[in-house]
């Protein structure tokens, strides 16, 4: 999921494993110490604490997504060509955590392409969450989101939508994959973050592994720009990992993908794998690790096979 | 926007109708359907009214569709459908005896989601090609299936007649 301030549509996975281990329930900036550069950050602090809206599970809107369900159907079918299998190993009913790996910057094709795909095969009165850094849905112009089910990476929303039976998306990778370079295009790296796990043990809810490719060809991705951005001091100001640096229209040389870009036409391909319950597979009490390069074994062996399907980079 | 796709089928109107009326074989004559299952177990004889099942048609890079109920049923004539859920959708076997003992079959499907406004309107027209070949395909597969049992039968016939 997105950093605080580089958004992907998907909150950030530093945040919501620290809120699901419990830690916080709210990104913290720094205090920034005395004198000017602390009255600034924590004037900033104030104007991005005051945009964050509560998060709320009933703003999910089934007429809304369903009323959207035509303009997803186009940027999908036409624009990405998407392609979804494997919706049936999506059990029918009762929670599940769906964790996919991420591409595509801050504009996310697969979300888009998955959420359709998922809308329409399982009807919109089928609940389904979306979880993201409460940033993201202040976002100006993004507050829609929370329309189609996306709320704030927090343990309680998630705890309350699983036990709702919904069934939850989540990208653990979020910005830190979302910005990897295009030639790792084929690569799952969720960097090591593993509290959907947790969430998933504790909610006791199956795992379906969700893996998209396609998404990194939209633009070319040179850098995560980890080293500017701790050069610039982002990362000890707002906590900010990664300053990506790509090629994207209509930029040209696109610093940050604040504003996001236009995403060059690149076919989606999503397969959802078939579901993992963890105690069953991992014993009662099962070690997390395991797990983690279980999942992430499965997830790879997966994005490398859609991989090789595609015959030329963005037209798949 | 509202389609629809005829065709002529050399069987009567009885196994046409045994056909359309058999949830088990949608996924073998219906071009693009990826489900067609019973809703509740005891509709999983031939549909009849207020039967409901869950289907899905493959457009473009979704599968479309949802619960749908049977609101019309005149055995060897109509049998009609709106959505419950999903989007909206009204569709319609129409079978006609023609007067050589064969059958004239129409596929009749409407399909759009309220309140969609103009994108609506443009991906019900994008979608129409796709869904239309859908349709043709649907029925000449169900001619093949229906004229290949009836020949079936009438070898059968053939050959208990020259066994007795």
């Amino acid at each position: 999921m997105s950093s605080p301030t580089y958004t992907n549509g998907h909150g950030s996975p530093d945040a919501a494993r620290a809120t699901l281990r419990g830690d916080a329930d709210q990104p913290e900036l720094p205090s920034g110490g005395g004198g000017v550069l602390g009255s600034i950050v924590e004037g900033v602090k104030g104007l991005i604490s005051s945009r964050i809206p509560p998060a709320d599970l009933d703003e999910r809107d089934p007429d809304y997504i369903r009323e959207s369900l035509p303009r997803l159907w186009l940027l999908a079918s036409l624009y990405f060509r998407g392609e979804v299998r494997g919706l049936g190993n999506v059990p029918e009913e009762g929670g599940v955590l769906l964790v996919g790996n991420h591409s595509g910057g801050n504009l996310t094709p697969d979300t888009i392409v998955f959420t359709l795909a998922f809308s329409t095969y399982f009807g919109v009165e089928r609940v389904f969450h979306q979880l993201a850094h409460n940033l993201v849905l202040s976002f100006p112009g993004l507050s829609y989101l929370r329309k189609y089910g996306t709320v704030a990476a927090s343990p309680d929303n998630a705890r309350t939508a699983l036990e709702a039976g919904a069934a939850v998306l989540v990208y653990p990778g979020g910005d830190y994959e979302v910005h990897r370079p295009s030639w790792q295009r084929h690569r799952v790296d969720f960097g090591g973050r593993k509290g959907f796990i947790r969430l998933a043990l504790d909610q006791d809810v199956p795992i379906v592994p969700v893996v998209a490719a396609g998404g990194q060809e939209t633009a070319l991705f040179l850098s995560r720009g980890e080293s500017l951005a701790s050069a610039l001091g982002l990362d000890r100001l707002f906590r900010l990992k990664v300053l990506p640096l790509s090629l994207a229209l209509p930029w040209g040389l696109n610093i940050g993908d604040m504003l996001g870009h236009i995403p060059l036409p690149a076919k989606i391909t999503v397969e959802a794998l078939p579901p993992i319950h963890l105690r069953e597979e991992f014993g009662p009490d099962p070690d997390v690790d395991e797990i983690y390069d279980h999942i992430m074994r499965l997830m790879q062996d997966t994005l490398e096979a859609l991989a090789a399907e595609r015959r030329f980079p963005v037209i798949g | 926007m509202r389609l629809g796709e005829c065709i002529e089928i050399n069987a009567p109107p009885a196994l046409v109708w045994e056909a359309v009326t058999d949830p088990s074989r949608y996924l073998h004559f219906m071009s693009g359907v990826t489900r067609w299952s019973v809703e509740d177990a005891q509709d999983a004889g031939p549909a009849r009214l207020g039967a409901r099942y869950r289907m899905l048609l493959r457009v473009g890079s979704a599968e479309v569709g949802g619960l749908i109920e049977i609101v019309e049923d005149k055995p060897e004539r109509d049998l009609a459908w709106n959505s419950v859920t999903g989007v909206d959708q009204r569709g319609r076997w129409r079978i006609r005896e023609r007067e050589d003992g064969g059958s004239k079959v129409e596929l009749r499907l409407q399909y759009g989601v309220a309140g969609s406004g103009v994108f609506g309107w443009i991906a019900e027209h994008l979608a129409a090609r796709t869904v239309r070949d859908h349709l043709q395909r649907s029925l000449r597969q169900l001619k093949r299936q229906v004229e290949h049992e009836q020949l079936r039968a009438a070898a059968a016939e053939r050959r208990a007649a020259r066994a007795g």
